[in-house]
């Protein structure tokens, strides 16, 4: 204990010695009061989107996928009319009049022919431009229907009960039923197909936005809002909603290659688009049949590459953009 | 705890019963030429007296109490058209046996892969089995596993000399299935593991507990993985009791003689009382399962409570 003492002594004299060796200027005077100074507040010139793109920009691998994205979907668009492209359902037929059948990838056929001998490679574009229609529809539709009812759910009490029950019903009706009357009632088309899927998609959104919803709902900041008698729309779209972004932003994402693999699978068991509709479903259950032999096994691949590409950028593109999104990822 | 789980029963009961009303009154929307396969042939006569013999032309409330009637006698009925005549429950007790073993099979493999993956995943932050598993689960997660299931089947029979067909007797050709069935669920563990090993890493707790000097074993087994399974442990119960579903590419790519597509292909042939019974045994599980798994949280961590509702949050 006195060693510490006699330490310490010594420490605040060598510091006092220091002081007294400085000049005037650096030691503590006292500021003048100014009045036009003191009404001047702190100003930063943070934006939330800048700062999202920012932070976005910095990841180079999503950005590098965005960018091939970009340019998937401006080929598959203009494609078609691009010269030199051959159409994605005509058959087309060697100098004797026989269809081409089976042909491997070739300078001609880039991905070859089918067993009807359709071109492959304007096929898979035609397929992709399909898949990716379906994709963004569903996951915007499954947003916007999802948000809605989520912060419906989620933000008034009295209904909590009934969509909780709503909910569970729901939740347990096969979409195959829903998808069979539907295609019964309507003809099988993109739009069937896109309808029936945001009928049943929805439900997950609303559920994830509704337990995100329940989490900050009373939060102090949204107690004061509430107190100071703010309707609730505003708190709704100005406290609740803005916190959710990133979340929603990483929903919506990955919506996209779920709503692309749900077509998939509804073509695997038989609900998916007519054949004369090229998606990737289709041309992967097509390759599907052929795959037993290896020399035509090209049919599966070129349809399983391009939508593996697509399905993986959107995710990681999803998760890096929703990770740039929270403002605690921004400097 | 039994007051609670009780009180959840039965209102579980009740939502079976509405969600068994709603799927009973959608399949009778379903449109008349379903139920036959020759309908062109049929004339008007033979039509209207196949109707009758099904109980089709009754009022929908009558089929209804009808159906419940039965239900309370314990029975689920004969199948229509899959099989015809062969009650329900036997072609389920044919069928489930394969797909809950396969399953059983494929989850202890998830949990035996998944859990090891995402541990070594939260302790090597941004090192290799950080990059590994992540790139695993992005593909996993990302690419519809219709895909990667089909080029499993196709190259791995190759390389490895397994058999394309799955056979009961021969344990080698049930490799390869169960192993695809288990990848999706694998890269989910470890995904959900690793978040909330992460999380819990990062707490005070802790870091007292390795200031004091505890050996980052220790750390790891008895408070990092204890805690951050409690959420996980919240979906066993669904998924152990899912396993009877089986799972429809898997069991029609190497043609298992399973559950897998049963409801679907059911649906599609408008075999009503199959329909019906399947989807009540499903969401029971679903609801059953979701109960287990609260109750399973609560004797892994006593903090969490059911019974009185939760603070100001």
């Amino acid at each position: 204990m006195a060693l510490r003492h006699k330490k310490t002594a010594a420490v605040e004299e060598s510091i006092n010695e220091s002081f007294k060796n400085l000049p005037d200027d650096e030691l503590f005077t006292f500021a003048g009061f100014d009045e036009a100074a003191a009404e001047k507040t702190g100003y930063s010139d943070y934006s939330y989107w800048r700062s999202t793109f920012q932070v976005f920009l910095k990841d180079r691998v999503a950005v590098s996928l965005l960018i091939l994205i970009g340019i998937i979907l401006l080929f598959a668009f203009l494609q078609p009319h691009l010269p030199g492209q051959r159409s994605a359902t005509q058959i087309y037929n060697d100098a004797s009049g026989m269809q081409i059948r089976n042909l491997p990838p070739n300078a001609e056929f880039w991905f070859g022919t089918n067993s009807i001998g359709q071109d492959l490679w304007s096929r898979v574009w035609s397929g992709t431009r399909t898949s990716l229609l379906i994709g963004f529809a569903v996951a915007l539709s499954e947003a916007v229907l999802g948000i809605l009812m989520g912060v419906l759910w989620g933000y008034i009490r009295r209904l909590d009960r009934l969509f909780t029950e709503i909910y569970n019903v729901l939740d347990n009706i096969p979409q195959t039923i829903i998808l069979i009357l539907f295609s019964y009632i309507m003809r099988p088309s993109v739009s069937t197909l896109i309808i029936a899927m945001c009928l049943t998609g929805w439900l997950d959104m609303a559920r994830f936005i509704r337990n995100q919803i329940l989490i900050i709902r009373d939060r102090d900041y949204n107690l004061a809002s509430r107190c100071l008698g703010t309707p609730s729309r505003r708190i709704i779209l100005r406290n609740l909603l803005p916190y959710l972004v990133s979340v929603i932003m990483l929903r919506m994402a990955l919506a996209i290659p779920a709503a692309i693999g749900n077509e998939v699978f509804l073509t695997y068991i038989g609900l998916g688009l007519p054949v004369s509709i090229p998606s990737l479903g289709n041309l992967i259950n097509e390759g599907r049949v052929l795959m037993t032999s290896a020399a035509l096994r090209y049919q599966l691949f070129f349809p399983a590459i391009a939508l593996s590409v697509v399905t993986i950028s959107f995710y990681i593109i999803g998760n890096a953009f929703a990770d740039a999104s929270d403002p605690k990822n921004h400097i | 705890m039994l007051k609670y789980a009780a009180k959840r029963l039965i209102q579980s009961l009740v939502t079976l019963v509405i969600i068994i009303t709603i799927v009973f009154s959608l399949l009778r929307l379903m449109p008349v030429e379903g139920y036959f396969q020759n309908f062109d042939k049929l004339d008007k006569n033979q039509i209207h007296a196949a109707l009758l013999s099904m109980g089709l032309l009754d009022p929908l409330p009558v089929q209804l109490k009808n159906f419940f009637v039965q239900l309370l006698h314990g029975s689920l009925g004969n199948s229509l058209i899959y099989r015809p005549n062969v009650p329900v429950l036997d072609i389920i007790a044919d069928k489930a046996p394969v797909s809950i073993f396969m399953g059983l099979a494929s989850m202890a493999i998830a949990l035996l892969l998944g859990l090891p993956l995402g541990t070594a995943m939260a302790r090597s932050k941004a090192k290799f089995w950080d990059k590994f598993g992540t790139a695993f689960i992005v593909f996993v997660t990302a690419v519809p596993a219709a895909v990667y299931y089909l080029l499993i089947q196709v190259y791995f029979t190759d390389w490895l000399g397994l058999p394309i067909l799955f056979s009961e007797s021969d344990p080698v050709s049930w490799i390869l299935p169960t192993v695809s069935l288990s990848l999706g669920n694998i890269a989910y563990y470890a995904m959900w593991l690793r978040r909330y090993m992460v999380d819990e890493l990062n707490k005070d707790y802790i870091r007292l507990a390795r200031a004091k000097g505890v050996d980052s074993k220790t750390i790891m087994k008895k408070h990092v993985f204890r805690n951050a399974f409690v959420p996980m442990v919240q979906y066993l119960p669904t998924s152990l009791l899912y396993t009877i579903a089986g799972s429809i590419y898997i069991e029609s790519l190497y043609s298992v003689p399973g559950m897998g597509g049963l409801l679907v292909n059911v649906i599609q042939r408008q075999d009503n009382n199959m329909v019906q019974a399947l989807v009540l045994i499903y969401s029971a599980i679903g609801i059953v399962g979701l109960l287990f798994g609260d109750i399973l949280m609560n004797l892994m961590d006593p903090r969490i409570s059911f019974e009185k509702k939760g603070g100001a949050r």
